[in-house]
């Protein structure tokens, strides 16, 4: 099976590389990101906050399943419609900096289009370290399952 | 207790995952292996006794010495610590697919 979305990180440095190919229009791809009650929808966050020009700034806010809330924020340092959206990312209340987000948005025929992000980190380990989290949840989730196993 | 040992806790142990950088270029014996590394010699041995008992790293008897060899086999079944990461994203990205298609229909 050939998969839609592709991630590129190359070992020792602190960037990254997603890209991914939709079944969309480019006007509906881009307004995906730009309306907050679709932002809502398919990211899962509420929308506190989301100011779609230069200099603008953003807020999305979750709740997990333990009721732990989470806050993601950053500022938009580049908007240009249907193009191009660059903006820094911020994990509030974690030890990990700022991002920094350069996502580009094109069509490839009318009814496709292509998503490229290019995320930047502080430093290597910074980036290790967030790719490797939903890894860990994974071994997390291994340990508690096995830990239910042995208290039954 | 000997638990079953999980390949994807084997891997999660950064020196655990330098042996097997280290292995999968050549088979070498335990004391080759840790030159390699500043961690105490049992400490090694530690790390390969749990990569060998999830078969990520193979015993062969070589004369006297016991040459580990990886398993590529028993790796392909963890694909790539990158896989997780990717499929959090691929969720992500088909949910937006999906709420886009239904938003555009009812247009």
């Amino acid at each position: 099976m050939e998969y839609k979305t592709r991630i590129r990180a190359e070992k020792g440095k602190q960037e990254l590389f997603i890209t991914r190919e939709f079944d969309l229009p480019l006007e509906l791809l881009f307004k995906a990101y730009v309306e907050p009650e679709l932002v809502t929808q398919w990211m899962g966050s509420r929308v506190v906050k989301l100011e779609n020009h230069r200099h603008g700034s953003y807020q999305f806010e979750t709740t997990d399943p333990q009721g732990n809330l989470h806050i993601f924020s950053g500022t938009i340092h580049e908007f240009e419609p249907e193009q191009k959206i660059t903006r820094t990312f911020k994990m509030e209340n974690t030890p990990f900096d700022v991002q920094l987000e350069f996502l580009e948005f094109e069509a490839i025929s009318e009814d496709r289009s292509l998503l490229k992000m290019h995320v930047v980190y502080r430093s290597v380990n910074i980036r290790d370290q967030i790719l490797q989290m939903p890894f860990a949840w994974g071994i997390n989730r291994a340990h508690d399952l096995l830990q239910a196993i042995f208290n039954l | 207790m000997n638990l079953r040992r999980d390949v994807f806790q084997a891997i999660a142990d950064p020196t655990r995952r330098a042996i097997l950088l280290l292995v999968a270029s050549q088979s070498m014996t335990a004391g080759a292996i840790a030159a390699n590394f500043d961690t105490a010699r049992p400490t090694i041995s530690k790390h390969l006794q749990i990569l060998t008992e999830c078969e990520l790293l193979q015993q062969e008897p070589n004369g006297r010495e016991i040459y580990y060899h990886f398993n590529p086999k028993k790796m392909k079944e963890v694909s790539d610590f990158l896989e997780p990461f990717r499929e959090l994203w691929e969720e992500r990205f088909n949910k937006l697919e999906t709420i886009m298609k239904k938003y555009k229909n009812k247009k």
